[in-house]
């Protein structure tokens, strides 16, 4: 039955993904809730919490305040901290309570920035949503507000990494690996959005040749970034040996021509027949069934529990909205390639290969978590 | 980091000197940090102490996502199951149906059913207007075998009544209805984790001649029903004194609310009111009271001059811990509390003439954020409570959450062992802290 699990678990959530992309970026980030987005968001879904100081608040909203719609309340609040810590911005989101209650964030943001003199922005979250959308509009609202001087291209090639956040990557040295790999396949970094990159760093984004967007919750920001700079982008995640040199000969094509590709979903999984089924995000799911099937030449499906865009699904790929979905999938596949919460509803006669991943089981399994990026694949099939 | 940021390290607003503090409210609200200290349970762990129930969660995918994942990390998936709510759900009257349909999907695809089903709605139900006891009455016709019980995850309406932590204790006995009561039978409620057998008060009980039940040492349903014949309810935490009035309410029986207190006054009046509700002599306490003092000077030998720091979350009386060290020449220098329970307010007072300049720190307060890990160089510190060990950053603290199970005189020389065991032996701090309910499995 739709939106109805017995025992997997469900994706991050908006405000996470809110938080997640803004975590590194110098701002004020609050979510207008009671508690429990912003507990769950530092538990489950940060992991740089403990080590690495970060400015994401809750709003603690109370019953009265949402029912007498008194946002003063959150205005000064907010207004109180940034004169306390002055931060790069300040960000603003909800959970279901104030989209139930009408609050207009951008309205709010705006009065917040006019009386502290500190950009703001409002996003339009409701805590009903994933990751991906929440983290998505944060990008493209901080590139927005920041990357807004074109500046002229550095002379050797060079990319802007878009999307990476610990909810798709962790932090066990993946983006590090991504990095790695860019300068080998000849691209410079100019910022990594939004891991291990300063804010000024991204603001530079203008002068890249090329964006390599590794996670859905990228495009947004990447089309912008095209509209305002020209800038093409290429949507995969170099994992494995071979699908690397695909995703760099579409970089150095792109970069050249100016046109965006999608090698992550350049593939056709229409074919009958029994397929490895991949659950999960969609850029870095297509590029690790690519992967697969450029090294071993076994047909892949990706299923897409997800928010995504059509373009971002090769032929035959899967949309799935519960688990009796993901179960059936998985029924009829040769083997399934996934974060261990799917497990339960994987028959037993079907091959289960545990691939965590952070905005599905939080921090269950961080410690199996694994760099597939520019290397041999651990599975054999 | 305060400093890196805007040139200074004020932390004004957050600390005060307990003489300038007001009670029992000393901070302003405003936005608030969330420090990773994860040890206190959450009502997913309450939930559990259930035995063969299960749980379904029907919330909007950010709620969902920290009650599941309570569940994962405590390795208990196969009781947790959840219904999402969309913003359509919200507008077109489905509502009511969603979770209807949905629980009911879910109890046919068990493998057993649950003898309980815990069905939690949330906040934007009750703004929606849900009809809930509709809900109820058609799954109790659905599964006349189950015993369904209403809880609620609704912290916004923290601040209107019960919050969620009290109203889940109280929920927890919900399918206890009246009955004959079973003589010389007690129950102590609401708690997350068994009271120490050593406590003076498990031990009139026993010596009384009375049986002993408790939700945390129920074993199957069963033992966890004939709780509902207990002649008597006992509460200590504050959280749990809801759901003995509720129960005394519905049952007919006797609550008597002990307060774990730190005051060796009304630790007596206490244990002596137990005495009188068993129906036996009070004994004489003084040898008890001898013990914990003893305990008490042990621990102060080992522990010295070292600062003290207290939280909220190992005690719901830190401001008396507090002061019972204070009297006893332990150097406290901090209480962790972003607000007191008018229970507290005699110890307040007692401790602002002890130790006029021992600072009372906010949790939750903005600059807290830059605060934690020991940044703001509090030396060599013993810690009781996992906050109190992350913002002093020690790696010598007492991990207790809730009391602990220490109770009464015991309780005190329970917890002097505990403090002397602390400052000899080091934790890995970072590690210890971060997992989820403090005495539940974890898989991390």
């Amino acid at each position: 039955m739709k939106q109805t699990a017995r025992i997997i678990s469900i994706h991050a959530a908006d405000t996470s993904g809110v938080c997640s992309m803004l975590y590194e970026l110098g701002g004020m980030v609050v979510v207008h809730d009671a508690s429990g987005c912003n507990s769950t968001y530092s538990t489950h879904d940060e992991p740089r919490w403990y080590r690495q100081d970060s400015m994401i608040y809750i709003s603690a909203l109370t019953e009265a305040d949402a029912v007498l719609g008194n946002d003063e309340k959150l205005i000064a609040d907010v207004t109180a901290a940034a004169k306390d810590l002055s931060p790069r911005f300040i960000a603003l989101c909800g959970a279901p309570v104030p989209l139930l209650a009408g609050t207009d964030f951008p309205a709010i943001a705006a009065e917040i920035e006019s009386r502290t003199g500190i950009p703001s922005f409002g996003l339009h979250t409701s805590g009903m949503h994933s990751y991906l959308t929440g983290a998505a509009e944060a990008l493209e609202a901080f590139v927005s507000h920041f990357c807004t001087d074109g500046l002229p291209r550095t002379d050797a090639p060079s990319a802007n990494i878009i999307g990476a956040t610990p909810l798709d990557f962790s932090v066990n040295g993946t983006v590090e690996s991504i990095i790695g790999w860019l300068d080998k396949a000849g691209f410079g970094l100019v910022s990594c959005m939004a891991m291990g990159s300063s804010p000024d760093d991204i603001r530079r984004a203008s002068a890249a040749h090329v964006n390599l967007v590794v996670s859905s919750c990228g495009i947004a920001a990447a089309e912008l970034l095209r509209k305002r700079f020209g800038t093409p982008w290429v949507a995969g995640v170099p994992v494995g040996e071979r699908f690397p040199s695909v995703l760099a000969s579409a970089l150095k094509t792109a970069a050249e021509n100016g046109t965006c590709a999608l090698p992550c979903a350049n593939r056709n999984a229409s074919a009958p027949g029994k397929r490895i089924v991949i659950p999960g995000e969609t850029v870095f799911s297509g590029s690790l069934a690519a992967a697969i099937e450029a090294e071993s030449g076994t047909p892949c499906r990706v299923l897409c529990p997800l928010e995504a865009e059509d373009r971002l699904l090769a032929p035959g790929d899967l949309r799935i909205f519960d688990e009796d979905a993901a179960a059936e999938a998985f029924a009829g596949a040769s083997c399934v390639i996934a974060d261990p919460m799917y497990a339960p509803v994987c028959p037993p006669d079907v091959p289960f290969f545990r691939l965590p991943h952070e905005a599905f089981s939080g921090r269950c399994f961080r410690k199996e978590s694994m760099n597939l990026i520019d290397r041999p694949l651990p599975w054999r099939f | 980091m305060l400093k890196r940021l805007n040139g200074e390290d004020d932390m004004t607003g957050a600390e005060i000197a307990i003489r300038d503090a007001d009670f029992p409210v000393p901070f302003v609200s405003g936005l608030e940090y969330n420090a990773p200290a994860r040890g206190p349970w959450n009502i997913v762990h309450t939930g559990m102490l259930i035995p063969e129930s299960h749980q379904v969660f029907a919330c909007a995918q950010g709620c969902l996502r920290g009650v599941i994942l309570t569940a994962a990390e405590m390795i208990a998936m196969d009781r947790m199951s959840w219904i999402s709510v969309d913003q359509n759900d919200l507008f077109d009257g489905s509502l009511e149906r969603n979770i209807v349909d949905g629980t009911a999907e879910i109890i046919r695809k068990l493998p057993k059913k649950p003898r309980a089903l815990l069905l939690f709605i949330s906040c934007v139900h009750l703004f929606a207007g849900c009809d809930f006891e509709a809900i109820l009455n058609e799954l109790r016709a659905m599964f006349p075998d189950i015993d369904f019980i209403d809880c609620y995850m609704n912290p916004t309406m923290r601040k209107s009544g019960l919050t969620p932590d009290q109203l889940m204790r109280r929920q927890l006995y919900a399918p206890f209805m009246p009955c004959p009561a079973e003589a010389r039978t007690v129950n102590l409620i609401g708690n997350d984790r068994p009271t120490d057998e050593s406590s003076e008060l498990v031990q009139l009980i026993r010596a009384a001649g009375y049986e002993l039940r408790d939700i945390t040492l129920c074993r199957d349903y069963g033992e966890y029903m004939r709780m509902a014949k207990s002649a008597l309810e006992i509460t200590y935490l504050p959280t749990a004194k809801a759901s003995g009035d509720a129960l005394e309410k519905r049952l007919g029986r006797k609550h008597l609310y002990l307060p774990l207190s730190f005051d060796f006054d009304e630790i007596e009046r206490n244990l002596n009111a137990l005495a009188g509700a068993l129906g036996i002599a009070a004994p004489d306490w003084t040898a008890a009271k001898k013990n914990a003092v003893r305990a008490l000077e042990q621990a102060k030998k080992v522990i010295g001059n070292t600062p003290v720091e207290i939280d909220y979350t190992a005690t719901p009386r830190p401001v008396g811990l507090a002061a019972l060290l204070a009297e006893h020449g332990f150097r406290v220098t901090r209480v962790y509390t972003d607000a007191m329970i008018e229970e507290e307010r005699p110890a307040f007072e007692r401790l602002r003439e002890l130790a006029p300049d021992l600072l009372l720190t906010a949790t939750v307060h903005t600059k807290m954020r830059f605060a934690g890990k020991g940044v703001h160089e509090h030396g060599d510190v013993l810690a009781i409570g996992q906050k109190a060990a992350y913002f002093s950053g020690t790696k010598h603290f007492v991990n207790i959450v809730s009391g602990g199970g220490m109770y009464g005189f015991d309780g005190i020389a329970r917890l002097a062992e505990r403090m002397i065991e602390a400052a000899s032996h080091e934790q890995d701090t970072e590690t210890v802290i971060q997992y989820k309910g403090l005495g539940c499995r974890s898989c991390l």
